[in-house]
């Protein structure tokens, strides 16, 4: 009874408790309508498209769609002789039906992924089938290419029966998994893309540890000169911030050609001879100078946030109780700009190890970065689940680094500007 | 920074060095960009400064590529920039609606789950442009919007949302929520008081976080480049393809006139930051 009592009533008669709840709930629901489109916006075209990227880059239908008849008869078949006839009279039946609808020719391929030579054996059985007769199956196709004798070809189609597979991964590490099953590395001379997600690690870090190295300077220098010098050195930052990557990088083609202005002035000063001036463009070199240019900025303004609200007396304390300048920067000014560099060296670590745009106009051959090889495989070689499986790889490694970077420094602690 | 007379010559030293080292960056930062000035007043069709640039020789500059690019036969520009234009406009008008309710929504204290809203909200800006092109790609290409001007507008939406949602979100907390309330209180109905109360209180972030997007989508080629058929080439798109192939001085030509855009887009930010700072100074 004593509850009963103890409740405050409104004046609707309900419970005072009830009657926050439920202005609360109400209040819950207006603030999620209000996120709701732009969160439904998101989900449906840019959340469910990257789950669909996952997907896509494990998807392994294709083969098992086109030999259903095959598979189901393959599953009591260890794969240790050759098998039975009915497996051979279901490969006839599907294959016919393949090379009546005129797709041998993708199965032809993909099997020839799996074994080399695979391709002339099938092309030679979609032409002798048709004379085929009824029964014995067995014999038939044996007889048609010695081939179907050896029970590695068939192993080969059994290995493909899975509607997924994790091989486009593999390949994105230059691996394999080969005829026994096992992961194994593609020979030394095609081990491409490993070079790639190597050297993207090695520009992205090269270039964010430039940036921080000449943005703090020019960062400490905007945060302590006077606010009249400061707004128009600003201008200097801001300025390249705001324009185009492409004119950017355009400026950095004309200025790093051969007969550019970077070579005269080596030439002029006498570093190199006229007749031998080094290629700056399309290499490594490029795509440094010219994404540390692009980049600085975006480490310039999180760290000037920062150091902006650190007080000059700080220093003055430090010094005045007997450090000298080099102590009193290490000990008080340096530890205090942590969150900035933390969060510039997110970012430009994170832009610079997708970024695409800089690599392909100045990078040439050695300066091509792994975002080269995912539009390659989008763009040129419709290798649309290897490009996926590579984006993601990449993605998983931002998330990574983010997770690694919200554990040391937290990502609350970002300041952008 | 004038140093104090009792400055020991070492630091004195120091001091100028380090002068002199910001000098060299500042300059390695914006000097690229004046290069491209005086090359696309060339007279000639090479990307060098000439003997007769050197000498200040009139003849040598003409404004033949500003010809070119405007009158040029079989030239591209003129529709790029009128693609450019149209979907950049929608893309910040889209921005800028959905982002600046997100951003109301996520600022009211009730809001469930604000963490992970929020970082799915501005996750396409920590997901690497190339990933974000693919996914994007796949959708418009399923729902069979690739190679529209809608598919492309819908694209740059999802990029250019996050930058309105954190330029918001930032003016909002420094937001008086007492001041919605006193209106309410006084009659005024939720539409009103979002309109002649919180808007023009909120407006340099919205405007700001629209600069962004609009920034975004109009120099945005990684997505494009996925999305774009011949009827929607934007500018990004003419510069990558001319770049790539021929680097020609209209290209130059039209990069002067993008620098002129960037430094108008820069007074404009500049000004509304500064008016939203003497804002939240008044608020406090």
């Amino acid at each position: 009874m004593s509850s009963e009592t103890g409740k405050i009533l409104t004046t609707d008669g309900i419970p005072l408790e009830e009657s926050l709840k439920q202005s609360e709930k109400k209040n819950k629901i207006k603030a999620f309508l209000l996120v709701a489109p732009l969160l439904l916006f998101l989900i449906i075209t840019y959340m469910i498209p990257i789950g669909d990227m996952f997907s896509r880059s494990i998807d392994d239908k294709m083969v098992t769609n086109m030999l259903p008849k095959t598979y189901k008869a393959m599953e009591n078949w260890d794969g240790k002789e050759l098998p039975p006839e009915e497996v051979f009279e279901a490969f006839y039946l599907d294959y016919k039906i393949l090379v009546k609808n005129k797709t041998a020719g993708k199965l032809q391929t993909q099997l020839n992924y799996e074994k080399n030579g695979f391709k002339s054996v099938l092309k030679k059985l979609a032409r002798k089938q048709k004379k085929f007769e009824e029964g014995n199956y067995k014999e038939q196709i044996m007889k048609v290419h010695k081939r179907w004798r050896n029970v590695e070809y068939w192993r080969a189609i059994k290995r493909r029966a899975p509607s997924y597979t994790y091989s486009k991964y593999l390949k994105g590490i230059d691996m394999y998994s080969n005829e026994d099953g096992k992961i194994v590395q593609v020979s030394e001379d095609r081990r491409i893309h490993r070079i790639l997600w190597i050297r993207t690690v090695e520009v992205a870090f090269f270039v964010t540890l430039f940036c921080f190295l000449m943005a703090y300077p020019i960062a400490h220098l905007l945060a302590t000169l006077p606010m009249k010098y400061s707004n128009l050195l600003m201008i200097c930052v801001l300025l390249p911030f705001w324009t185009s990557l492409l004119v950017r990088t355009a400026s950095w083609m004309i200025l790093l050609q051969q007969q550019g202005i970077v070579n005269d002035f080596f030439v002029w000063i006498g570093l190199v001879a006229d007749d031998n001036r080094p290629e700056m463009m399309y290499n490594k070199t490029g795509t440094y100078v010219a994404m540390t240019q692009i980049l600085l900025p975006f480490m310039v303004l999180p760290l000037y946030s920062v150091m902006k609200t650190i007080s000059p007396s700080l220093m003055r304390a430090g010094k005045s109780l007997g450090a000298t300048p080099a102590t009193a920067f290490f000990k008080v000014y340096f530890p205090l700009t942590i969150p900035g560099i933390g969060a510039g060296c997110l970012l430009v670590f994170i832009l610079a190890i997708g970024y695409y745009i800089t690599p392909a106009l100045v990078g040439g051959a050695s300066g091509t970065l792994i975002s080269n090889q995912i539009a390659y495989h989008m763009k040129s070689t419709l290798d649309w689940s290897f490009a996926s499986a590579m984006g993601l790889m990449l993605l998983t490694g931002v998330l990574v680094i983010y997770w690694i970077y919200n554990k040391l420094v937290g990502v609350d602690n970002i300041k952008l500007g | 920074m004038a140093l104090p007379k009792y400055t020991e010559p070492h630091y004195r030293i120091w001091h100028y060095f380090y002068l002199f080292v910001c000098g060299c960056v500042f300059f390695f930062l914006i000097a690229p960009l004046f290069v491209i000035f005086p090359l696309s007043f060339n007279a000639e069709e090479f990307l060098v400064f000439t003997d007769g640039m050197k000498r200040l020789d009139p003849d040598a500059f003409s404004l033949r590529w500003y010809n070119d690019m405007i009158y040029g036969t079989k030239n591209p520009w003129g529709l790029a920039a009128r693609n450019s234009f149209i979907i950049a406009i929608f893309a910040t008008l889209g921005s800028i609606i959905l982002g600046t309710l997100a951003a109301l929504g996520l600022s009211s204290r009730h809001m469930p789950y604000k963490g992970l809203i929020m970082a799915i909200l501005i996750s396409p800006m920590i997901v690497p442009l190339i990933i974000s092109g693919v996914a994007i790609f796949f959708f418009m290409a399923k729902v069979g919007l690739a190679a529209t001007h809608l598919g492309i507008i819908l694209a740059h939406i999802i990029l250019g949302t996050p930058f309105v949602v954190i330029t918001v979100t930032a003016t909002l907390s420094g937001f008086d929520h007492s001041i919605t309330r006193a209106a309410s209180s006084l009659g005024s109905s939720p539409y009103n008081t979002f309109m002649k109360i919180t808007l023009p209180l909120i407006l340099p972030g919205v405007i700001s976080g629209g600069l962004f997007a609009f920034v975004t989508s109009f120099d945005e080629v990684v997505v494009v480049l996925f999305l774009a058929g011949l009827d929607n080439t934007t500018i990004p798109i003419q510069m990558w393809t001319g770049l790539r192939e021929q680097l020609s001085p209209t290209i130059l030509a039209v990069a002067t006139c993008l620098i002129v855009l960037s430094v108008l887009i820069l007074l404009t930010a500049e000004l509304l930051r500064r008016r939203s700072e003497r804002l939240r100074g008044i608020n406090r």
